[in-house]
């Protein structure tokens, strides 16, 4: 029995070591990361520290928040991020009412067209055509409206629709609500956390998107996300880099800028991840009852 | 009439099909405020999904700019015929292959040791904060996650001076100038963004284990080892497998957002995956028929083996995704 709790022990011992181990894999580098954007360009420069610049300054952000361009670019993100949650949660939730009820008439041929889209797409070339048929390249609603619908979300919210009590509805309709203010004042209030679910991935993916922007919008570069403008800054630094274009001030400074930005494109994915943390186990499960 | 589809409503499931089809219309009309929720989702998956799956036709046409999707002229294989013969498009074949299989060798494992390694911690606060930190990384965008790994991997990052310091090289390398280190910068920042997230779902498979089992096997007295061995991996057997079939048909799946941003001069015959030379090809070339070509074929050769991967493991064990 001494040689069983030996044994729990040293597994507990090395699990918890490994852990740590694996944790601080993914801690160190993004604080090292954190720290040079705070560092002086001189620290930069020698960049002979992981954590500790020799000389701490906030001139990486100073330049980065004097940059016109990047506020323009930030609040492109802000409102194709907030737009598109809202669109794209109303009318998934829209269509998934209406699918949810089984006596919906034609609601088979539906269910196949969705489920085919998941299977099944154009692929890039022939979406950037049809993004170009429909006036949509350099066009700030090609954001919002290729985004507003996703079967799977659909899918999802159907799912959670249909386990709500029938009770409330019946009530509803005997008192004279119609079909869409059903949706909007009971259905859609009682399923928070289904659609909070939604709304935090989809506004996580808005927000890290960059391949919209890099695609279709070819010339207005005003209509660039904070993504694309770091994609951007990125690439310029590499050639820099590469072919040592400028001297060394300049291009320590632009470091500094990258780093800076890369902070500051983060920091709201930060600031919405612990409540993004509280529904996306949940998210998960739903996700898994699928039909 | 505004409440005519609520009689509808109660009429419910069993009823609807006692309905004569002549009534079709009337029914139907019943039924507006619901349709008119239901039909604007229908038309946007036909403008946004079925036009482009039609566009897909392109790739047996030759498109020019001024055509639309049905005036191009059809020229049938002919596109194909240029693609397989193609140096180009094989590398991008080769890269996404080699790039898919480290990930699919350090990638597939990982989350599952993980996850069994989390699952065996004591609830509480370490384990919490552990599993906040390990999910983090999913949320970073692969231009902000490529941007740092640029830094990382700089001649002064925090990889080269820790090696320095240890002593394991000389002098300074840049890996991302380093064609040959590309597959791997590919796969192991993949592997470092998503295992952690990974755990997510064998976690909510693992939490409901029935404890019982771990209490018999207690008494019985096995170990820790001996209980990961015998109770949780055989009853995670089914997600294991459908996960593997998963990952196994996404072997020529290629991560764009990653290739675009790590990608450079110096790097490009390592780092040209199948989207980005589709990328490259259709939009930086204005070559559409090609590209679409290129797209549709590995498309062809990814539905078959997820269905050979589907059939192998079914023959293993009944789980199958179909």
């Amino acid at each position: 029995m001494t040689k069983k709790i030996k044994e729990n022990k040293t597994f507990s011992y090395i699990n918890y070591s490994l852990i740590i181990l694996f944790t601080l894999a993914i801690i160190i580098p993004l604080l090292n990361i954190v720290s040079s954007s705070f560092a002086g360009s001189k620290a930069l420069a020698e960049e002979n520290f992981i954590f500790f610049p020799s000389e701490w300054s906030l001139d990486n952000y100073r330049a980065v928040l004097n940059d016109t361009s990047m506020w323009s670019a930030f609040c492109v993100s802000v409102l194709k991020t907030v737009l598109g949650v809202i669109t794209h949660v109303f009318f998934c939730s829209m269509v998934a009412y209406g699918l949810s009820k089984r006596y919906l008439l034609g609601r088979k041929v539906y269910t196949i067209l969705g489920i085919i889209t998941l299977f099944f797409s154009g692929g890039m070339i022939p979406t950037y055509l049809l993004m170009k048929d429909l006036h949509l390249l350099n066009n700030f609603w090609v954001y919002i409206i290729p985004q507003l619908f996703s079967y799977y979300d659909v899918i999802i919210l159907m799912n959670f629709f249909r386990q709500l009590p029938d009770s409330l509805e019946e009530a509803a309709i005997i008192d004279g609500a119609g079909a869409w203010r059903i949706l909007l004042t009971i259905i859609m209030p009682l399923s928070k956390p289904a659609l909070a679910t939604i709304a935090l991935f989809n506004g996580v993916f808005q927000w890290n998107d960059f391949m919209t922007a890099k695609l279709y919008i070819t010339t207005k570069r005003t209509l660039y996300p904070l993504q694309m403008k770091l994609y951007e800054i990125i690439v310029q630094q590499q050639a820099a880099t590469m072919n040592n274009i400028g001297n060394f001030v300049v291009q320590t400074t632009s470091k500094g800028i990258q780093l800076a930005t890369i902070v500051v494109t983060t920091v709201p994915i930060l600031v919405i991840y612990p409540l993004l943390q509280k529904h996306f186990v949940s998210g998960m499960m739903l996700g898994s009852v699928k039909e | 009439m505004k409440n005519g589809w609520y009689t509808f409503y109660y009429m419910k499931e069993k009823s609807v099909h006692h309905i004569p089809a002549k009534n079709f219309a009337k029914d139907f009309r019943r039924q507006l405020p619901l349709q008119s929720m239901v039909l604007p989702g229908i038309v946007f998956m036909i403008i946004f999904s079925y036009i482009p799956i039609y566009g897909l036709t392109i790739a047996f046409k030759n498109y020019t700019v001024v055509d639309t999707f049905s005036s191009a002229q059809w020229v049938g294989l002919h596109n194909f015929e240029i693609v397989v013969k193609d140096r180009y498009f094989w590398q991008s074949i080769v890269n996404t292959l080699g790039i898919s299989f480290l990930k699919l060798i350090i990638g597939f494992p990982a989350p599952i040791i993980f996850a069994i390694m989390i699952y065996e911690l004591s609830e509480g606060t370490f384990k919490r904060a552990i599993q906040t930190i390990s999910y983090l990384p999913h949320f970073l965008s692969w231009i902000v996650l490529g941007g740092m790994l640029i830094k990382w991997l700089s001649t002064t990052g925090f990889i080269n001076q820790a090696l320095l310091r240890l002593g394991f090289i000389d002098k300074p390398v840049n890996y991302l100038l380093n064609g040959k280190a590309y597959w791997w910068i590919a796969a192991l920042s993949d592997v470092w963004k998503e295992a952690g997230w990974g755990t997510v779902l064998y976690l909510a498979t693992m939490a409901g284990i029935d404890p019982t089992y771990y209490e018999a096997a207690k008494i019985d007295g096995a170990g820790r080892m001996r209980q990961i061995f015998s109770i949780t991996l055989p009853l995670m057997r089914n997600i294991i497998s459908l996960n593997f079939i998963l990952t196994v048909s996404g072997l020529l799946h290629s991560n764009l957002d990653q290739a675009m941003v790590l990608m450079n001069s110096q790097n490009q015959a390592q780092s040209e995956v199948i989207d980005s030379y589709v990328y490259r090809m259709g939009l930086t070339q204005g070559d559409f028929s090609y590209a679409t070509a290129v797209g549709l074929g590995v498309s062809i050769v990814s539905v078959i083996i997820l269905y050979a991967a589907n059939k192998i493991t079914n023959r293993i064990n009944e789980e199958s995704v179909f």
